[in-house]
């Protein structure tokens, strides 16, 4: 079965171009690279796809649930517990350390994740030694790899990242993929990432091309 | 209750960035506690201490001044007035009783009183230990007195004449005057009084010395002719009253001079007769009650003054904290809309945001109370060394909890707005302006 399936998504701003999205579908241990310049609906098609965001028309399913028969706290709380996001730049609790930043989302989809857990997630970033740290003194690449642990601490079967390699240098643009990608992995989840970092067309196969909206 | 812990965090995070809306709400609160603790204490220490006096009669002069010399002791006697003048009011059938009180000395500041035992009785302080004064030169100390001068059962000691430790020394008498009781704490004057019988008073003026008018009047004397010498105002003295040193020996009895007298009434017409009584004397009659009213209307302005400014304060720290709250929500939109990513509900980050005001309202709150409590403990110094008197720091009245209540229930106002904002923060928008 397919971990998310969409279908003739659009999106219109009150006062902006008409957004239409290809549809597809994405498996288990599957990676898809989402491409396109600015002002081709990137990030909007990933806010679509995490329910931050209602369609103008068209559905998102994940694991079977139509995002748009959720409401409120319930797509809160369904995209806390499935979808975990990266996103381009981390931002963080500022007056908590990384561990208990890496807590808020078991605590807010209300899952159950032991501290053991967590250290675990920590220690396979490579970032143990920093749990204690507030956020703000990391490096950004630091910064980037809490902000995956964070995505992925819940296990959620359906992994969005948007632009997560752009702010990076080479070296720790790869890093960061094969982070990305050995979790998708672990979880047996499907990996979307969002970009215009043409560095990473050649290292995944499946790709999606967005056009600019016409007028 | 992790959203009480991440407010809490959030809270000490501003704390910083805050400091300002802080102090200022500390400082309203301080003050405000500080007038209330206050104005609570100096009206019961009125209330308690006037009792049922209806009237004080001594000397002319002030009789704001009669009455706080006399029934709270902390101001100069207005003067003396004669025994047998005075017998006129104080036998009136309106009266019930007439305690007689006579100031002259101190012992290390503390004001030794001539007074009868009914004093301590009519304000029901009972005998810690000893027994209560008879004969002349025996004292019986109130509990802050004995306490403070460290005076023991059978240990004698030397006055001092007037009512400053200080002053005239050269003039202490030779007469010991000794402990025979201590009473028991009250709250009431007595505490901080040494009751002696009013012969002593007059006996220690009486002997060694020829100026026994001039020294009966100790205050009135030491008033209009600070500087004169003692054979000239004796002399004076002797003039005005019309004897001369060769009749002192026998006219003792008719110049008994005390400092005042407190009456309790017997019949409810005596404010009516009792003036009448006085005119052409040079004697006053002072109610306590109106004085004290007109003391408290006096005080009472300034006090609402100083309230007023403290509640302006508030205000402003309140506007203070809203603006932070506002503004460091503008700062914080990404992480609030990251915490909704995470699955955090609107109502999550509506009451987090409530918390950390509540948190900061909270904070300036226990400040204030605390510095309301220093306050108080350095005033309560200062009274000590003015009036022996002091002030607990250590209560909390019942106002005092309007006082959290209302403060609480603003820091909540002022933090709605920005948990509203922060309720109907629309994510996708936030996220994407990054």
């Amino acid at each position: 079965m397919a971990i998310i399936q969409t279908s003739n998504l659009t999106y219109t701003f009150s006062k902006g171009p008409n957004l239409i999205f290809p549809s597809f579908q994405a498996e288990e241990n599957s990676e898809l690279l989402i491409l396109g310049n600015s002002g081709t609906g990137k990030t909007t098609l990933l806010h679509l796809l995490a329910g931050l965001r209602k369609p103008t028309s068209g559905e998102v399913e994940v694991n079977g649930v139509k995002l748009n028969s959720l409401n409120g706290a319930s797509l809160d709380r369904f995209r806390g517990k499935n979808i975990g996001v990266v996103f381009q730049t981390s931002h963080f609790v500022q007056s908590l350390s990384v561990m208990d930043n890496i807590l808020l989302a078991p605590y807010f989809s209300n899952n159950k994740v032991s501290k053991s857990d967590a250290e675990k997630m920590l220690d396979r970033l490579n970032i143990l030694s920093k749990k204690n740290k507030k956020t703000s003194t990391l490096s950004v690449g630091e910064q980037q790899r809490v902000a995956i642990a964070r995505a992925l601490l819940n296990n959620p079967s359906l992994i969005l990242a948007d632009e997560p390699t752009s702010a990076l240098d080479d070296e720790n643009a790869r890093e960061v993929l094969n982070l990305l990608r050995e979790q998708t992995h672990a979880l047996k989840a499907a990996l979307l990432i969002v970009t215009h970092d043409n560095r990473l067309k050649d290292e995944v196969k499946q790709h999606i091309e967005l056009t600019a909206p016409k007028l | 209750m992790k959203l009480f812990f991440i407010a809490w965090k959030n809270c000490w995070q501003k704390a910083g960035a805050t400091t300002l809306s802080l102090l200022l709400l500390s400082f309203g609160v301080g003050i405000i506690s500080m007038m209330l603790l206050l104005e609570n204490q100096l009206s019961e220490k009125f209330d308690k201490n006037i009792k049922d006096i209806d009237f004080v009669l001594g000397a002319k002069g002030s009789p704001l001044q009669l009455i706080l010399a006399n029934v709270y002791h902390i101001d100069a006697p207005t003067g003396n007035i004669k025994v047998s003048e005075a017998q006129r009011i104080i036998k009136n059938p309106t009266i019930k009783e007439a305690i007689p009180l006579a100031y002259g000395d101190n012992y290390e500041g503390w004001r030794v009183v001539g007074t009868t035992p009914r004093y301590a009785e009519f304000y029901g302080v009972k005998l810690k230990e000893g027994k209560v004064f008879e004969t002349p030169f025996d004292v019986t100390v109130g509990s802050y007195a004995a306490k403070e001068l460290g005076l023991k059962l059978g240990q004698t000691f030397k006055s001092n004449h007037g009512l400053d430790k200080e002053g005239e020394v050269e003039e202490g008498h030779d007469q010991l005057f000794t402990v025979v009781g201590i009473y028991e704490a009250s709250g009431t004057v007595i505490d901080r009084l040494i009751l002696t019988p009013v012969e002593s008073v007059w006996e220690v003026h009486d002997h060694g010395d020829h100026e026994e008018s001039a020294h009966a009047g100790i205050i009135s004397a030491e008033e209009h002719d600070a500087e004169a010498t003692h054979a000239e105002h004796t002399d004076e003295h002797a003039a005005e009253e019309g004897h001369d040193h060769a009749e002192d020996e026998h006219a003792h009895e008719e110049d008994r001079e005390v400092t005042a007298y407190l009456l309790i009434k017997r019949l409810p017409m005596a404010p009516m007769i009792l003036p009448q009584l006085v005119k052409n004397t040079n004697m006053q009659l002072a109610l306590p009650a109106i004085e004290i009213n007109r003391l408290n209307e006096n005080f009472g302005i300034g006090m609402s003054v100083v309230k007023a400014v403290a509640i302006l304060i508030m205000i402003i720290s309140f506007l203070s904290v809203f603006i932070s709250l506002y503004n460091a929500l503008r700062e914080r939109q990404y992480e609030l809309a990251i915490l909704r990513t995470l699955g955090g509900r609107r109502i999550q980050l509506f009451i987090l945001i409530l918390l950390e005001g509540f948190f900061m309202v909270a904070l300036g709150l226990i400040i204030g109370l605390v510095l309301s409590r220093v306050g108080i403990t350095l005033l309560s110094d200062m009274a000590k060394d003015s009036f022996h008197d002091e002030f607990n720091a250590m209560i909390f009245l019942p106002q005092e909890y309007y006082l959290v209540g209302i403060t609480l229930g603003l820091g909540v106002v002022a933090s709605l707005l920005p948990a509203l904002r922060a309720f109907f923060m629309d994510i996708s928008k936030t996220l994407s302006n990054d």
